[in-house]
């Protein structure tokens, strides 16, 4: 008899197995859904899984009635945009400050305590600073998305920065390299993956800050639309969106995961 | 190894039907009562904790759990998803919540109107016309927003003259102070708060539409005809608070004290809030309130801004979809009635019957 620990599912059983909590919740949820409906046949708390694609169907195949625009694209472009600009520009602050911050003591000394602090402030704790600095528009959505992840980014850059064997630092150094030159050609390619890495890791935390910005002042969006029906129930546009908004966290994550696999084949080698 | 595999899943999804549906609801005797922090329902904190809505319920007969919900919205929703057997609302969210959800209402007790507590506010312009191509932040799709387009068709605007930007209520003093906000619509204690600023200047409020934005008590109707003795005690309480109220009295000192400290001000910004607002004091005044024609031409207003707004639900062909019966006579679909101002129970406190 073969110890628990070293046996294994194979192919088709480890899919079914992954696949069985989401079965088992999808039942769950027709189940409930049909006893709530068969009391109360306009009963909003848990549509019907076809209300909710007439829901679909209605924001993404036809054009508002109010506006002409195609409301579940507009919303996930805007969305989407606000979050690409969001964990670009916290990966691009991110990398530079992670590394200088790791390399040099003295920029070290200087801002790693205050990136600490900052880091610990709760974003949605100083909302209205944000919003009297940097207005309501667009830009804020995009700074608290940054605010909320960048400290995090840095501080991941910097540890790893640090964590890069002192040999090759030295080695640099013995083949003449300056202080510039060994960031660019051995501390630069090396935190790279890291870098997405740490994106990936934030993403979470990058949907949650667009929500809320959205959620307080906006005109579209995906947040915007959930906080909006949910002031008549209609669950049947809030669970698609939840479902949607999940599935493109999970695509991007994806889009990330196999663009560091092509760039950075050596730092995935272990994973196979 | 199917079989105990089946056995399991109807194990495990068992349970969690039962939760999930709604208790059959028979007669029972204990409530629960949901509301929130608004000057027309501050009544209900002071009711609780002075023992009142207890002392009620024991002459009853009954329980009642009354409960403080942080989220106004939330607690519509936790009413009509049926953890709550009543729950305090205005007109409007009463039809578009639970109404619009199949879950019969009944307005038990007509409370209070807005009497200038919701406002459109311009900053640095003085009339409503210059709204006209501004961006307005408000609360979307909430009373606000029906204050707005009355408004708007006072001066011959409509909603596409302007644009509606959805802004949390909580942000809402925030967002005012930033240099992009011109225009906003907003309750109290939001409106005396913005009006405090610099070049803020109210340019149409609710007292221009007195009647129209209601606050009310509201039961499940179900739960109501099968449990009067629920009408009786709520009611019985809500106007023994209202008479030490309008009392001048220590008392009625005493008691508006508590209630200013529990919505976040002291008396003096609590009194200024009542100041605009028309609170029934008198159970008799919401009776004639509640029978006078006036309601049922509010509230065909009311549905039909709700339809507009697609508020009814997809299923709605027109504003008339859902029954709303009034005492003057029902609007709507009569075989569709979801929406009910009752004012027996209120009658019965102004004969002095509970």
């Amino acid at each position: 008899m073969k110890r628990l620990i070293n046996r294994y599912p194979d192919r088709t059983l480890s899919v079914m197995l992954g696949a069985l909590p989401f079965i088992f919740i999808l039942i769950t949820y027709i189940m409930a859904s049909d006893a709530r409906l068969e009391e109360n046949s306009r009963d909003k708390l848990l549509p019907s899984i076809s209300s909710m694609a007439n829901a679909v169907d209605k924001l993404a195949m036809q054009p508002s009635k109010r506006s002409g625009e195609y409301l579940f694209w507009t919303d996930t472009e805007s969305s989407l945009t606000r979050l690409g600009l969001g964990i670009g520009i916290s990966a691009l602050i991110g990398l530079v400050f992670g590394i200088v911050n790791g390399a040099i003591p003295y920029v070290r000394a200087n801002f790693s305590p205050f990136i600490t602090a900052i880091s610990l402030v709760p974003p949605l704790a100083v909302l209205p600073i944000l919003f009297i600095v940097f207005g309501l528009g667009e830009l804020s959505k995009v700074v608290l998305i940054a605010i909320g992840i960048t400290p995090f980014i840095i501080r991941d850059m910097q540890s790893k920065v640090m964590e890069l064997p002192s040999e090759q630092m030295i080695k640099a150094q013995t083949l003449g390299a300056s202080t510039w030159l060994i960031i660019i050609r051995v501390i630069l390619p090396q935190v790279l993956p890291r870098l997405i890495a740490a994106l990936r890791l934030s993403l979470g935390a990058a949907w949650l800050f667009l929500i809320a910005a959205e959620a307080i002042a906006s005109t579209d969006g995906l947040g915007y639309r959930i906080f909006l029906v949910r002031r008549y129930l209609a669950m049947d546009i809030i669970l698609p969106y939840v479902i949607w908004i999940t599935f493109l966290s999970f695509f991007i994550d994806y889009l990330l995961k196999t663009l560091s696999e092509c760039l950075f084949p050596w730092f995935h080698a272990e994973d196979k | 190894m199917k079989n105990r595999f089946k056995k399991l899943l109807v194990l495990l999804v068992l349970p969690m039907c039962v939760l999930v549906t709604q208790p059959v609801m028979a007669a029972k005797d204990s409530f629960k009562v949901a509301w929130t922090i608004y000057v027309g329902w501050m009544p209900w904190d002071y009711a609780n904790n002075a023992g009142i809505v207890k002392k009620w319920a024991d002459k009853y007969g009954i329980e009642i759990e009354v409960t403080q919900i942080n989220d106004y919205v939330e607690s519509i929703n936790q009413y009509t998803s049926g953890g709550f057997d009543a729950c305090v609302m205005t007109n409007m969210d009463a039809l578009t919540i639970p109404s619009a959800s199949g879950v019969d209402s009944t307005a038990l007790i007509v409370g209070d109107f807005s009497n200038g507590n919701d406002a459109v506010i311009l900053k640095n312009k003085k009339k409503l016309k210059d709204i006209k191509g501004q961006k307005v932040n408000l609360v979307e799709l909430s009373v606000s927003h029906y204050l707005l387009a009355r408004g708007l068709e006072s001066v011959g605007l409509t909603e596409k003259d302007i644009k509606v930007v959805n802004t949390s209520d909580a942000d809402m003093v925030a967002v005012y102070g930033t240099k992009d906000v011109s225009a906003v619509t907003t309750w109290n204690p939001l409106v005396s708060e913005i009006m405090n600023m610099p070049g803020s200047n109210k340019v149409f409020d609710s007292s221009q539409i007195p009647g129209e934005i209601i606050d009310l008590m509201v039961v499940n109707t179900e739960t109501l005809k099968k449990n009067p003795k629920l009408g009786k005690a709520l009611t019985g309480a809500w106007y023994e608070i209202m008479a030490v109220m309008s009392g001048k009295d220590k008392k009625a000192k005493d008691a508006k004290t508590a209630m200013g400290k529990a919505s976040g001000t002291d008396l003096k910004g609590y009194n200024s809030q009542l100041a605009s607002t028309k609170m029934f004091y008198k159970a008799a005044d919401a009776v004639t309130f509640t029978k006078s024609k006036a309601l049922k031409s509010t509230m065909a207003k009311v549905a039909k801004f709700s339809f507009e707004h697609g508020l009814l639900g997809d299923g709605a062909p027109d504003a008339e979809f859902i029954g709303i019966e009034t005492p003057a006579g029902v609007y709507g679909d009569k075989k569709n009635v979801k929406l009910r101002f009752n004012p027996s129970f209120m009658q019965m406190a102004a004969d002095g019957k509970l």
